[in-house]
């Protein structure tokens, strides 16, 4: 296919669509389907045909809506309307309204500040298009920047674009994307690599799952365009097993890519050759470091190894390889159509362009949101989300799942940004945030991401191995009114060994929950500790052992 | 120098017709040994679990020692060396659905089949896992009942379910 023919492409299908009178979009993401989108749209497709309506409407199966505790969604186009809670009963009424005024009763209001206050630039797509045809990506101007990089820029250019708008690694630490580039573009080797790291196992969170699901299509131009920066000509996307419908969507997506020549050799008829491929995740927490899911591609245990050399310079097969998570890609073909200098006018001076939160927690209004960088927490939690219903009242928030920490009230205002979090002990992290009340007990919660850890330690150094063992077995002592006050001088120091010691960043950010609960929930670990010799006989005496460095 | 590499001939455990989709895995991987955990996922998904003689075979068509297989085999959580029982409750205990009473899911189903977390029951009925969030914390608590999600549900709710499930079969 040649730039032209893409153009053409995509204003047939522009047309096609226009030919509908009526288009019923059903959010077809994982929380809907779980709570029946599936027979809602089986049910609308039926009832179109009954009622003789093929020609007029179209029903198609679309991405997340975000406004998951609402689910089912329906989107009317181009009416705008947004049906929410929608059940298989509600069908007869929708298709009966179609050419009249909507039906009240679903009616979910589009101007409250949970859609208002948002800025999307890697959910532009979602929920507007349908994931499983490439056409509808063509259609709203997919691939266009794929195009325009293969045909009028050098790789180098490609480079200094994403370095110029300031574009920061999305799954968590937020290392500068262009220079990432530039390095792995830099670097030499027989073969270069891109992997798209969509192994997101942080629990509570789900934006990848739902960009996956959503608008696969966006990740693979993203990789494409990485691809001819660098210089590689194979990738692959690592992705959990425990994700089979973004699986599904991705093998379609490769294929239909392949079909259209966008993926393969001569790519829009250039010398330029790249093929992803899709390697499963098998539940291992630690492949989603970097080191480690390399292992993990080339068949092994998914064990990490210390950096220097990054993978960079030495990294799958040992060659060169990029290493990106899911919406670092997802916003690079949007910042290519749309210039450096769009994407770095929004959010702070450090941090730019939006992010992608699941929401989660005793919240009025909960799903997924893309929010300019530099909003407040505050505003997330009161506006977006509505605050929590039913009189209760807000404790904490809490970012960066294991790696991260809970916010408490009177930070709610710090500005939501790579630096600021970090200043708070939390870390901006892949981007799931889940809002407790007061029904929460910090200690639980800490010793809920410690267990984690636990478990998901690899096991290759000991310090993550035996600390965070050691450190599940303090919290679990103080949780149930055995620890002393010698144990939290334990904990905290044992914090302290673990960050500094440990191999790679599974260790060294498991004690950040801990600190972080330490640091503005304390009052709750001493009102459950009771004095030095009454502690019961489940009395660990491993954890006697003075740990030193 | 390169030696061509002989593929070795390496009968199927049994005569069952599953294994041909196991070959054909490694196969398009050119039965190189990075494909291991590709062979494992299809072994997974065509026996529901990794078997010895699956082990073996595998382990013998990729020429890879016994002790790596079993080695990656049990360091992934996804892996199961036990055979599953006649249902699969998997229970999220993401962060979400933990703070929304997962736990309480957990121990209710415990009891009543006598399963432990990762285990089946002895009367061979359910088999009990847990999930690290399976990306719907808007449903929470989730428990994922023989592939379908049960959002937003309760023990009693959650044991009903099942108990009705295993009333179905009879």
């Amino acid at each position: 296919m040649t730039p032209d023919e893409l153009s053409q492409l995509s204003v047939e299908e522009r047309e096609r669509q226009q030919g509908f009178e009526h288009c019923l979009n059903v959010c077809t993401a994982a929380s809907c389907l779980s709570s029946g989108a599936e027979e809602v749209k089986k049910g609308l497709t039926t009832a179109v045909k009954e009622k003789g309506l093929r020609e007029k409407c179209r029903i198609r199966g679309a991405g997340c809506m975000g406004l998951c505790s609402s689910g089912p969604l329906v989107a009317l186009d181009p009416e705008d309307v947004l049906y929410q809670h929608v059940g298989v009963d509600d069908v007869p009424e929708i298709v009966e309204s179609l050419d009249t005024q909507p039906v009240p009763r679903l009616l979910c209001d589009t101007t409250i500040p949970f859609f208002q206050r948002q800025k999307k630039i890697v959910l532009e797509n979602s929920g507007r298009i349908d994931p499983e045809r490439i056409e509808d990506y063509i259609a709203v101007g997919g691939y266009r920047s794929l195009a325009r990089v293969l045909t009028e820029m050098d790789p180098d250019e490609v480079v200094q674009e994403i370095v110029n708008s300031g574009l920061r690694g999305r799954g968590g630490a937020g290392y500068p994307t262009g220079l990432k580039w530039g390095t792995v573009a830099k670097a030499t080797g027989a073969e270069k690599y891109v992997i798209c790291n969509a192994d997101e196992g942080d629990p509570g969170a789900f934006m990848d799952r739902a960009v996956l699901e959503s608008d696969p299509h966006r990740v693979l131009e993203g990789m494409t365009i990485a691809a001819y920066a660098v210089g590689a000509t194979q990738g692959y996307i690592y992705v959990r097993a425990e994700y089979p419908l973004a699986i599904k969507r991705l093998r379609q997506a490769i294929k239909q890519a392949q079909r259209l020549g966008l993926q393969g050799d001569r790519i829009y008829e250039t010398p330029f050759r790249f093929t992803v491929d899709i390697r499963l995740g098998a539940g291992a927490f630690v492949c989603g470091e970097e080191t480690a899911l390399i292992a993990s591609i080339e068949g092994g245990r998914g064990l990490p190894r210390p950096r220097p050399p990054y993978p960079a310079n030495h990294g799958l097969w040992g060659c060169p390889t990029l290493i990106n998570n899911v919406e670092t890609f997802a916003n690079v073909a949007a910042i290519l159509r749309e210039g450096a200098g769009w994407f770095s006018s929004i959010g702070t001076e450090k941090s730019k362009g939006t992010k992608v939160f699941s929401l989660a927690g005793p919240l009025s209004r909960y799903g997924l949101i893309e929010v300019p960088m530099g909003i407040s927490l505050r505003e997330i939690v009161f506006d977006i989300a509505g605050g929590l219903p039913d009189g209760k009242s807000f404790k904490a928030v809490q970012t960066g799942g294991p790696s991260g920490g809970c916010i408490p009230a009177r930070h709610l205002d710090t500005s939501v940004d790579y630096e600021s979090l970090r200043e708070l002990g939390a870390i901006m992290g892949s981007g799931g945030m889940i809002v407790m009340d007061e029904s929460s007990n910090m200690v639980d919660v800490a010793r809920f991401f410690m267990e984690f850890c636990m478990t998901e330690s690899c096991g290759k150094c000991v310090p993550c191995r035996v600390g965070t063992y050691q450190m599940h077995t303090l919290l679990d002592r103080i949780y149930n009114r055995q620890g002393t006050k010698r144990d939290l001088e334990l904990l905290s120091e044992l914090c302290e060994v673990v960050r500094e010691t440990s191999l790679c960043g599974l260790g060294q950010t498991a004690p950040n929950p801990v600190n972080s609960t330490l640091r503005y929930f304390r009052d709750e670990y001493e009102e459950r500790l009771v004095s030095d010799g009454v502690r019961g006989p489940s009395g660990d005496p491993l954890a006697q052992v003075e740990m030193t460095p | 120098m390169v030696v061509a590499q002989r593929v070795q001939k390496v009968s199927h455990p049994s005569d069952d017709k599953r294994w041909k989709i196991i070959d054909a895995t490694m196969r398009r991987a050119g039965n190189d040994r990075h494909a291991l955990i590709e062979t494992l996922h299809a072994v997974q998904e065509s026996f529901g679990y990794l078997g010895d003689d699956a082990l073996r075979y595998v382990a013998k068509r990729l020429r890879i020692p016994l002790s790596t297989v079993y080695g990656v085999a049990t360091f992934y959580h996804y892996f199961t060396l036990k055979p599953p029982g006649e249902h699969l409750c998997v229970v999220c205990l993401g962060t979400a659905c933990y703070i929304k009473g997962a736990p309480e899911l957990v121990d209710r189903v415990s009891a009543r089949w006598n399963v432990s977390m990762g285990e089946s029951s002895p009367d061979g009925k359910v088999t009990l896992l847990s999930a690290r969030c399976v990306g719907s914390c808007g449903l929470a608590p989730i428990a994922v009942v023989d592939g379908e999600v049960v959002g937003r549900t309760s023990p009693d709710e959650l044991v009903d379910r099942i108990e009705r499930l295993g009333n179905d079969d009879a």
